[in-house]
């Protein structure tokens, strides 16, 4: 029937079978077994840092929740005899988490806090979804289970018969629930010292019931007022703490509760740090880094950062692309084996295969290399493999000294453009990066403006970002940068100097009052104008003298470091760069993929007896693909006899010479029931369906194509 | 001298419930009155409406257990299904009365099996001879259940051959409850509003103890002057009160002003419950952040409301998406051609403007839109090219998930699906910067 495109094998799961296929691709000679391994302890060294770096991230916002939580309900619990507490309307302490749009991101955010909520505050969290919970029915199912189930867990040997009772019998009320919580928070009361686990001795006698909304928008307004109103009347039995995940912003909370209701809370509002700030921390510590090896291109990077800004704030699906680049490195680059780490990689070098030397021979950086070397030299790397692989080793750590320069001196001309007005060369670093790494960055217009504009910054900046730019060498492992920091130091020194010897010169603070004491506004412009001619006749200062030096200094440091890595030899080992693979799998656009598997089967089918003749129909193709280049050229409604009739002079055009059956106006029932068949297979796919107007017409649903 | 007289009751217990009910005495009259004495029977069923927080509830409530008739109370929003609403009853009326704990559980699905099991809990009894009053607090909740569930109630004396009566307290008129066909028809009351001066004497009845009652209530009096305009709910202006107290006492616990200067008192609360009408009254900030800042005696300004964050960050295309997506909410598609399309022929003037366009398109609100003309915007609009790759397709989706968007008519996604645009004005101007 019809052939949809499909993205090859979206994502490999990382198995058994996996390994097996990695092999069963390629001969064995080219250590597809090693690769598979490295590639796997590769992504689960990234997969920790990741989580590590997330976990660091949402630190501050746990920390603030965990810190309402705590106060939430205690107050009550300290003062209730209090006049003002007993006059005070108890409301539900309610925490309103903006979390941005990136849906997707929200789901790790969640685990981490149920984590830390289990381990600090309360074990008894129940997270709810919309899609779950469509009425209050539903919703109060879910809690109840969720909550009930979380006791099992605790302590699921003691009390398991007591909940056998009937699982799906129990009352979903507020009246169980606060029952279970009074049985519930009496053992852990009641219990001996010896029976004590560490998990309840850290929460309070009654710790809260925490009740988390995952996504606040999605759920009905009905559900939540309900849910509101029926726990605000239970309050003083079962201390609930509401958290709403918000994703777009808090004025949802007032869009969906009416004042009746929302008055029943006590809001606070919690941000959790943006996506942006969340993607450039990734990017600084994953891909700025010298610790792993793998590298992005720079196309493959934009692909990867456009899909983020453009499409779905996703630091969570930006990772799995980074993922993806490195399965599909390791799959597709026999000599991924080499990119790992410093340690082994003279181990791996020299235990080569033939074929794998071959590989090497057949990478285009290394035989723009081999062309540059003499002819001696050449015949050597060419012929001789162990040469070759004493070579290779020398390059590949001149590859990590180079990225590990790249790294520090990217940082340090960072430094210089996130200061500058307008920022020509982008304000995040990773914008930097991605210009660096397509070209040579010097060579831009954008590059020349900012050096332009550096040379005007004035001292202090300047200093600050000489100090800076110290720091970062300093504290870089390249063992090159000794002078250049002594080099950066003497200009500060400099800098230093300069401020001591002008104190006594103030010839121009003089003219400065000078003009101040003006204010007639005829003698103002005068002698400003007086002030720039002499400032152009004068000779540069000696501060714009040391300044120009110092950007001079900054663009030869960035000449010699911040080489694209596409001139490096053997780049394509480490260096992942096949964009186009890549927005396939990540950016898949069905439409158009749909379109060219009927409008051009061969695209798909590689039939020679389907190349198209320009915008002719042939009959050879696919009985679908006919029926829809007809389609295209319909209006909105479509008359089914025409296009029937059509259909079958297409079929038949072939066949002509022996037409004397298909004068007559009979269509052949055989055509016809193709004809119907390609038609509903359409239907099938959305391009039409029956129309109400005329009952032998059928609509259009898509536009465009003709 | 005492207003409630009741032959049945013993004068102390009626002296006590008046006390407890301020300004509700006619109601509490009215309603011993068509009690009657504890053995006679009542009226089948009594409808109690009036506005929120107007007391029923409460009344209700202190008056069956001063007078401590036999009663169960539930509450229709928390028993949501009808199972749950007849169950909770039945497991209410076998703990009131019978002293060992019955733990038995209840099973109860139609009412059929409510008047047996009814009829077997008032025979276990002692109070043959009582009336049994069920109250159904929220009642308006009943209309969604099941058609018979409504009915029933109000005719459940009839039912269930006992003395019982019925009482349904809600927000609404009874004339929204009557069910098409024939029904019962209650005894309807309603309790008014309280006045400005009711609310007055209820509020001041409860004061601190370290203050007196007069201090109190030209505290109170202060409070309702400011926010009598705006809310007449009793438990909010008492919350309000309590929250509020602290900042009115401040002078006189520093000393600078005695219990009487009430004008410097004045002076000194008003702005500050000015400021709370437009905070925490609207739950732009909580009542607790409000009181770590009159602690703190730190500015409210200083804490942003829930309002002032209405930034919402958007990737590059879902920006795009959401102003086509207004767009084509309110723009009538005949404009489009003119305004999208770089060679748009000649529009006579006088044929444009039509007298019913006048009216803005703003006041109409959005106009559902169907998919395709969204993304022909969409390409008009965005500088450069657009392919239409999937992730555009599920951006929409996920707008519709953040409620900026919403689908209407929830027929097939394959026939052409149509939105339309939620957000406001500002909203997109915000974005669109």
């Amino acid at each position: 029937g019809c052939f949809v495109f499909k993205p090859s094998t979206k994502k490999r799961r990382l198995s058994e079978k996996t390994a097996h296929d990695f092999r069963s691709r390629s001969d064995d000679s080219e250590d597809t077994e090693l690769r598979f391994v490295t590639c796997q302890s590769l992504w689960n060294q990234i997969k920790s840092e990741t989580e590590q770096i997330q976990e660091d991230l949402n630190k501050q916002l746990l920390d603030n929740l965990v810190n309402f939580l705590s106060r939430s309900h205690s107050e009550f619990q300290e003062k209730t005899t209090e006049w003002t507490c007993r006059m005070k309307f108890r409301e539900i302490p309610t925490a309103a988490i903006v979390l941005g749009v990136n849906v997707t991101d929200h789901d790790l955010t969640f685990r981490g806090l149920s984590d830390v909520l289990q381990d600090n505050i309360t074990p008894y969290i129940a997270l709810l979804e919309a899609k779950d919970c469509p009425g209050i029915k539903n919703l109060m199912q879910k809690l109840v289970g969720q909550l009930m189930n979380c006791d099992i867990e605790v302590d699921s040997l003691e009390d398991e018969d007591c909940v056998q009772v009937s699982q799906n019998r129990i009352r979903c009320s507020m009246s169980s629930l606060i029952s279970w919580y009074e049985s519930v928070t009496k053992k852990t009361d009641s219990e001996t010292p010896s029976k004590k686990r560490n998990s309840s001795s850290r929460h309070w006698p009654s710790p809260p019931v925490v009740v988390i909304f995952k996504d606040m928008e999605s759920f009905t307004t009905k559900v939540l007022q309900d849910f509101i109103v029926i726990s605000s009347q239970h309050i003083h039995e079962l201390p609930l703490v509401l958290i709403f995940g918000i994703a777009t912003s808090p004025m949802i909370i007032h869009r969906l509760l009416p004042h009746s209701v929302s008055s029943l809370l006590c809001i606070e509002l919690f941000q959790s740090i943006s996506c942006k700030e969340h993607l450039s921390t990734i990017v600084d510590k994953l891909l700025l880094t010298s610790r792993f090896p793998f590298k992005l291109g720079e196309k493959v990077l934009q692909v990867l950062i456009n899909i983020f800004l453009y499409h779905d704030f996703s630091v969570q699906n930006f990772i799995k692309g980074f993922q993806l680049c490195i399965v599909e490195h390791f799959y597709s680059q026999p000599l991924s084996v080499l990119c790992c780490q410093l340690v082994d990689v003279k181990k791996r070098v020299y235990s080569l295969s033939n074929d794998q030397c071959e590989n090497i021979r057949r990478l285009p950086s290394f035989r723009r290399y081999v062309e540059k070397q003499e002819s001696g030299k050449q015949i050597e790397l060419l012929t001789n493999d162990s040469f070759l692989k004493e070579e290779t080793e020398k390059l590949l750590e001149d590859l990590r000294v180079y990225h590990e320069n790249y790294v520090s001196i990217l940082r340090c001309l960072h430094v210089f453009t996130s200061s500058l007005p307008k920022y020509p060369l982008g304000k995040q670093i990773r914008e930097l990066h991605c210009a660096c790494l397509e070209s040579r960055v010097w060579e831009t217009e954008e590059y020349e403006s900012s050096l332009q504009l550096a040379r005007m910054l004035n001292k202090t900046d300047l200093v600050t970002m000489l100090q800076q730019c110290v720091e970062i060498l300093m504290s870089s492992s390249g063992k090159e940068f000794d002078k250049t920091v002594e080099k950066l130091k003497e200009f500060l020194t400099q800098f230093q100097n300069l401020e001591e010897a002008s104190q006594d010169r103030d010839g121009s603070v003089s003219s400065q009052k000078e003009l101040q004491k003006k204010t007639d506004l005829y003698h103002l412009q005068k002698t400003l104008l007086e002030l720039k001619e002499s400032r152009r006749s004068k000779k540069l200062t000696k501060f714009e003298m040391l300044r120009f030096e110092v950007v001079d200094y900054i663009d030869s440091l960035v000449r010699k470091y911040l080489v694209p890595a596409d001139d490096r030899t053997l780049h394509e080992i480490v260096y992942f760069n096949a964009a186009t693979v890549l927005r396939g799998h990540l950016n898949a656009a069905p439409r158009t993929a749909l379109h060219t598997a009927l409008n051009n089967p061969h695209w798909y089918l590689k039939n020679r007896a389907l190349k198209c003749d320009g915008g002719g129909i042939s009959n050879k193709a696919p009985d679908i693909c006919i029926v829809y280049k007809l389609h295209l050229e319909c209006g909105r409604l479509i008359n089914l006899v025409d296009w029937l009739e059509a259909f079958s002079t297409v079929v038949m055009a072939a066949e002509e010479h022996n037409a004397d059956a298909a004068s007559s106006d009979q269509v052949d029932d055989i055509i016809h029931a193709r004809f119907i068949r390609a038609v509903s297979e359409l239907e099938l796919l959305g391009f039409i369906k029956p129309s109400k107007q005329k009952t032998d017409h059928v609509a259009r649903l898509t536009w465009g194509g003709c | 001298m005492p207003n409630l007289e009741h032959p049945a009751y013993p004068a102390a217990d009626l002296l006590q419930l008046e006390s407890l009910v301020p300004c509700r005495e006619s109601q509490v009259s009215m309603l011993l009155s068509i009690f009657g004495e504890r053995q006679q029977f009542s009226f089948p069923s009594i409808f109690i409406y009036g506005h929120t927080s107007s007391g029923k509830t409460y009344v209700m409530q202190t008056l069956l257990t001063t007078l401590q008739l036999p009663h169960v109370f539930v509450n229709c929003v928390e028993y949501f299904t009808s199972r749950l609403l007849l169950e909770e009853i039945l497991i209410q009326l076998q703990s009131s009365s019978s002293d060992t704990e019955q733990t038995c559980p209840v099973h109860c699905d139609t009412l059929n099996d409510f008047v047996r099991l009814f009829k077997q809990a008032v025979a276990s009894q002692e109070l043959q001879d009582q009336t049994l009053y069920i109250v159904l607090d929220r009642a308006e909740q009943l209309r969604e259940m099941e058609a018979n569930i409504l009915p029933a109630f109000l005719r459940l004396q009839e039912l269930t051959d006992r003395n019982v009566t019925v009482v349904l307290l809600s927000e609404i008129v009874w004339e929204l409850f009557r069910p098409n066909v024939g029904c019962f028809e209650p005894f309807t009351m309603y309790f008014p509003d309280y006045s400005i001066g009711h609310l007055q004497k209820i509020l001041s009845q409860n004061h601190p103890p370290e203050y007196s009652a007069d201090f109190y209530s030209a505290y109170i009096n202060i409070l309702l002057g400011v926010f009598y305009m705006v809310c007449r709910d009793l438990k909010e202006l008492r919350h309000l009160a309590a929250l509020n107290f602290a900042k009115y006492c401040e002078p006189v616990v520093r000393g600078e002003a005695n219990e009487r200067d009430t004008r410097k008192l004045w002076k000194n609360i008003e702005p500050h419950l000015k400021k709370a009408m437009q905070t925490v009254y609207l739950r732009e900030i909580s009542s607790s952040q409000w009181e770590r800042l009159q602690h703190d005696g730190g500015e409210p300004g200083q804490l942003k409301g829930l309002s002032a964050h209405t930034h919402v960050e958007l990737p590059y295309y879902s920006k795009f998406l959401l102003i086509a997506a207004y767009l084509a909410s309110y723009n009538p598609v005949r404009t489009d051609k003119r305004f999208f399309l770089k060679h748009h022929g000649k529009i006579r003037k006088t044929n444009f403007m039509k007298k019913h366009e006048k009216t803005s398109n703003h006041l109409l609100g959005p106009k559902p839109f169907p998919l395709d003309r969204l993304l022909a915007i969409l390409y008009s609009i965005v500088d450069n090219r657009v392919a239409p790759t999937a992730n555009i397709f599920s951006q929409i989706t996920s707008l519709v998930t953040l409620q900026l968007l919403s689908m209407v008519g929830q027929n097939d996604q394959l026939d052409g699906p149509r939105y339309k645009c939620t957000v406001s004005l500002d909203f997109i101007r915000a974005i669109a910067r």
